[in-house]
């Protein structure tokens, strides 16, 4: 290709990424996070201990991590025609991606919210303050650096997730290395592609850092 | 009783009188934390009531437990603040968990803090204050809404004994000041010295004597006069222990017992202590002569107390 065509073709691949990544990423914030609080205040010793709802959902969690993501991808692919309406394209691509992440960023969020101490729980139990106030003024203002953290782990994941999904039209930069460079040999698109990721996986985890220490006051 | 089967407290029955210090001492796992975590109920027991300034926690409602917490302080052996907030923001959580409207939020920390010392502070994250700085934060805390009574679950336990001293000596200035009522639990004999004005001992769940700390002096066989005086026990045959209650240590007595009675004494050891300024002491002697009788009569008539060992 030349340089007049490569440029708009990488765009185009960057901005379905981006596109991907960033939607994926904001629906597993969502449902990651009160996924992962419910691990942690449904548990023994909790804050609403409720064996059976934490039973279950680590079981699920479980199911969800040890699913390979191509295989997840292909196997909900009736859930994403359900919810998209379609299966094939960049918006198809988030529900798999979600998917995928949710319970993996679930699993960050868990670890984190057990790192709170259970005197500092019980302090502002012993003030009289509510379970859902625990949970909003004490548990989530305490691990916010480390749900950062865990979020820009789960950001570069997807990034390297939204490759796959190439495979189910999903476009990006992934499908673009293994379009070009792969398929028709095309060895600067291939390069230039993985440097791009590289770039993007860099400034992403540079970020993320940058943002978890500013929040730490420890 | 924990689901674990291992019931920690037994048979438990304090009774803490409005604007003392009361200090329970306890080896580790004697169940002190556990006592002191039922009075607020955040350890429900299997058994029994808690009441708290006249009101019977145990049959309250979750509302208005919530609310009965709050007249309850609490300060916690790892200080237990929150490390995302403020000293200031620390000190106004209790606040906002009670709803007080932001303004007064504001004007009741920076009371709290001039308080406890740490006016300068409020804009600090603990990780920059030391220990005993933190434990103030604590305090003021648990202060914030004004409560009646003061739990606290080995305040000093963490920290070095000049920080130590300087934390008792707040409690005991907020104590006198603000007529708190503070239950404190502690492993160190020395908190009980320097600030209770009574005590209880705990072993195994259960509590084995309690009472103000100069009546169980007097009582004896007591075992907070034995971990207070420290003396080889058990006591050679023959010999008598001796103690010397308040305002007592200082009298010649034992020139005295010399001179009147023509005996012999002989010092097998003994030991003096302040008990909140007050001099206390115990000694082990072994007398001989004619008149020992007369000699332990007049000891006794003295206002000590005379635990004889038989030969
Ligand atoms: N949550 C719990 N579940 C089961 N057993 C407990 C729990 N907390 C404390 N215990 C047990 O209760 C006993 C008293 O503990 P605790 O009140 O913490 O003692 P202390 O504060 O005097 O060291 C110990 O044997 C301890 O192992
Ligand atoms: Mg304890």
């Amino acid at each position: 290709m030349s340089p007049e065509e490569l440029v708009p073709v990488l765009w185009e691949a960057t901005a379905e990424t981006a596109q991907m990544v960033l939607w994926s990423t904001l629906l597993t914030a969502v449902f990651g996070l009160p996924i992962g609080v419910l691990l942690v205040t449904t548990g023994r010793g909790g804050l609403t201990p409720l064996p059976a709802l934490n039973a279950v959902l680590g079981a699920v969690v479980n199911i969800g991590r040890s699913l390979p993501f191509i295989v997840l991808m292909v196997a909900i692919l009736p859930f994403t025609r359900l919810i998209t309406g379609t299966t094939i394209g960049t918006v198809a691509a988030i529900v798999p991606l979600t998917l995928g992440a949710v319970p993996f960023y679930a699993r960050l969020v868990e670890s984190a919210v057990r790192g709170v101490s259970r005197e500092v729980v019980e302090a502002a139990q012993a003030m009289g303050a509510r379970r859902v106030t625990v949970v909003l003024k004490v548990l989530l203002p305490e691990t916010l650096p480390a749900l950062v953290a865990g979020l820009t782990v789960t950001v570069v994941a997807l990034i390297g997730y939204s490759a796959m999904a190439g495979a189910i039209g999903g476009g990006g930069l992934g499908d673009l290395a293994i379009r070009y460079g792969y398929q028709r040999f095309d060895t600067t698109v291939m390069v230039i592609t993985v440097v791009l990721l590289i770039v993007i996986v860099q400034l992403v985890q540079s970020l993320g850092d940058l943002l978890a220490r500013r929040l730490s006051h420890r | 009783m924990y689901d674990t089967g291992v019931v920690a407290l037994d048979g438990v029955d304090l009774d803490v009188r409005e604007g003392e210090i009361f200090g329970v001492l306890g080896q580790s796992g004697a169940g002190k934390s556990t006592l002191l975590r039922c009075v607020n109920l955040l350890e429900r027991p299997t058994s029994g009531t808690v009441t708290v300034d006249g009101q019977d926690l145990t049959v309250l409602g979750d509302a208005e437990l919530r609310r009965a917490r709050r007249r309850i302080g609490m300060i916690h052996q790892h200080f237990a603040l929150l490390s995302s907030r403020t000293v200031a923001a620390n000190v106004a959580f209790p606040l906002e968990v009670a709803k007080v409207p932001r303004a007064e939020r504001r004007a009741r920390v920076a009371e709290l803090l001039e308080l406890v010392g740490l006016d300068g502070k409020a804009k600090s994250y603990p990780a920059q204050l030391s220990g005993g700085q933190k434990q103030r934060v604590g305090i003021a805390r648990a202060l914030a809404a004004r409560p009646k009574v003061l739990l606290s679950d080995e305040a000093t336990s963490a920290l070095d004994p000049g920080t130590t001293q300087s934390i008792l000596a707040l409690l005991r200035r907020l104590n006198a000041e603000l007529g708190l009522t503070i239950l404190l639990i502690t492993h160190e004999m020395h908190v009980i010295k320097s600030i209770c004005d009574s005590a209880a001992i705990m072993r195994e769940g259960r509590v084995l004597e309690s009472g103000r700390v100069h009546d169980l002096i007097a009582r004896p066989g007591s075992q907070l006069t034995r971990e207070l005086f420290p003396l080889p026990e058990p006591a050679p045959p023959g010999s008598l222990t001796v103690t010397f209650p308040a305002g007592q240590a200082e009298e010649p007595v034992l020139s005295g017992l010399v001179r009147k009675f023509g005996v012999d004494v002989n010092i097998l050891g003994g030991s003096l202590e302040e008990l909140r300024g007050v001099s206390v002491g115990r000694l082990r002697i072994r007398m001989e002569g004619e008149d020992t009788a007369a000699a332990l009569a007049y000891l006794r008539g003295r206002g000590l107390l005379v635990e004889e060992e038989t030969p």
